[in-house]
């Protein structure tokens, strides 16, 4: 895709952008899913995968999905602390930070890649902050930089 | 100092004590630098035998890091059983940074390990000297006085060294490894934690994000992915890197902008905690990539976040394999 069609595509007010969520299975999944049945709106911009923990997303995902075409990515997992690996996302806290930082030193808006808290009782906080990230890509436009140059 | 008589000196007393090292029986070898086959450059030499120490020398063009070759354990390393031998190490400030950082990864076994330390007094920027000196061939390089001298066919070139040195080691505050009597011959030190400024990123940070981008981008467009910064740095050890798995492949292998880029930023998240700013990646970058910007903006990270440098000793934990309930998270989304 070209430079010019995405930037048509930007003014288009109909854009909306794609967003892959990993979702820890003990906290956030189950979240997503009492937000749901508590009928919580938040934007059907997300594309849910399930994971074990959030420790269980490398780097690579994030970076993956970004070079595959997604125009943000939300990792969730349990509050510091309730970790059902009992330290599954204080590893991967350590690693966010370093990554969010490296994507801002590179120039590339760090807004793309959100990280968040969610435990299973809170489906409403879960929507609140889908939607945040979500104004947040949203207001970013699409994912160009890392976009195929040949095509 | 005049570099040319430092030199002098540092050689005579690394072959002093490698000579000790291996007449007493400490250590079966000596991995040391050796004059390198093409001009601007240093190899790698295995010393076994007493009277082979002349052959090891320092210059400011040893630009590798030996401690590239303890972390996969080679076959010459091993004796005829397989059993490892004892290994003396000629070590400037940051391969002894890289062994420390090894032994606590559990990669290298102390016991084994002698460092031969001296105070290094820097290392030129090769592709800096190359990049003046163009297409023409260089057929001889001599350091006298504070210069570095250039010579090739009816041309002969002289760069100051202080203009020449490379950047990190200007900011380099570990000039000598960081060991205790035990692991080391010659100058060491002992140090807990140094303090950096860091003064010499910041211009560079305060850059707006598309100013950033273009740098970044102007900087990284040449990089052909040949991967020799991998193959020299000490802290790559793994069997299989993450460029060569086929199984899932993870990244494109094209030298597509956007291959080059998740390459660059998979690697400095690799090598967050660990790098040990010795400067190899960019002394081997055939392109003269310089990613030192890179390496100094991974030591300020760790440094702010966990308050670590990575290499200063083999106890304490690397910072991305252990965690803390009280780091920081201002980074992560909450509601407003």
């Amino acid at each position: 895709m070209t430079e010019t069609v995405l930037e048509e595509k930007k003014v288009d007010k109909k854009w909306e952008p794609k967003i892959i969520a990993f979702l820890c299975n003990w906290c956030s999944y189950a979240g997503a899913d009492l937000a749901g049945v508590s009928r919580i709106q938040y934007p059907p911009n997300i594309r849910i995968v399930r994971v074990p923990c959030s420790g269980r997303v490398n780097p690579y995902f994030i970076i993956k999905s970004l070079t595959d075409g997604w125009d943000g990515v939300v990792i969730s997992g349990c509050h510091p602390g309730d970790c059902h690996y009992i330290s599954g996302n204080l590893v991967a806290r350590r690693r966010f930070a370093i990554l969010k930082e490296l994507l801002e030193f590179f120039g590339i808006e760090p807004g793309r890649v959100n990280f968040m808290w969610a435990s299973a009782a809170e489906g409403e906080r879960f929507a609140v902050l889908i939607r945040k990230a979500t104004k947040i890509v949203k207001e970013l436009g699409p994912n160009i930089k890392f976009q195929k140059e040949w095509c | 100092m005049v570099i040319e008589t430092d030199n002098k000196e540092i050689t005579n007393s690394i072959r002093e004590n490698a000579k000790k090292l291996l007449s007493e029986n400490q250590v079966d070898i000596v991995i040391g630098y050796s004059q390198g086959t093409i001009p601007l450059s240093s190899t790698l030499i295995i010393v076994r035998k007493e009277e082979d120490v002349d052959k090891l020398i320092w210059n400011n063009l040893c630009y590798i890091n030996l401690a590239r070759y303890l972390a996969p354990l080679m076959p010459q390393l091993c004796d005829s059983e397989g059993n490892s031998l004892r290994i003396g190490i000629v070590a400037k400030g940051c391969v002894g940074r890289a062994v420390n950082l090894l032994a606590a990864e559990k990669q290298v076994n102390l016991d084994k390990i002698k460092m031969i330390g001296f105070n290094c007094n820097g290392i030129v920027n090769r592709s800096k000297i190359d990049l003046e000196i163009g297409e023409k061939e260089i057929l001889d390089v001599s350091i006298s006085g504070d210069d570095i001298i250039v010579k090739g066919k009816n041309w002969e070139k002289k760069f100051p060294y202080d203009q020449y040195i490379n950047e990190l080691c200007k900011v380099c505050q570990i000039k000598s490894p960081s060991a205790t009597e035990e692991t080391c011959v010659g100058e060491c030190q002992e140090l807990d934690s140094i303090h950096d400024e860091f003064s010499d990123i910041a211009e560079f940070e305060s850059k707006s994000a598309d100013e950033k981008w273009t740098y970044i981008k102007d900087a990284l467009q040449v990089c052909t992915l040949c991967y020799s910064c991998r193959q020299a740095c000490p802290a790559c050890y793994c069997n299989l890197c993450f460029v060569d798995q086929n199984k899932p492949i993870w990244f494109g292998k094209t030298t597509e902008f956007r291959d080059i880029l998740v390459f660059h930023l998979v690697r400095a998240q690799h090598l967050a905690g660990r790098c040990v700013a010795c400067g190899a990646c960019s002394s081997v970058c055939p392109v003269g990539i310089d990613l030192n910007i890179i390496t100094r903006k991974l030591e300020k990270i760790v440094k702010e976040r966990f308050d670590y440098t990575s290499g200063l000793n083999a106890e304490t934990v690397p910072p991305m394999m252990d965690f803390k309930m009280e780091d920081a998270e201002e980074f992560m989304l909450e509601e407003d």
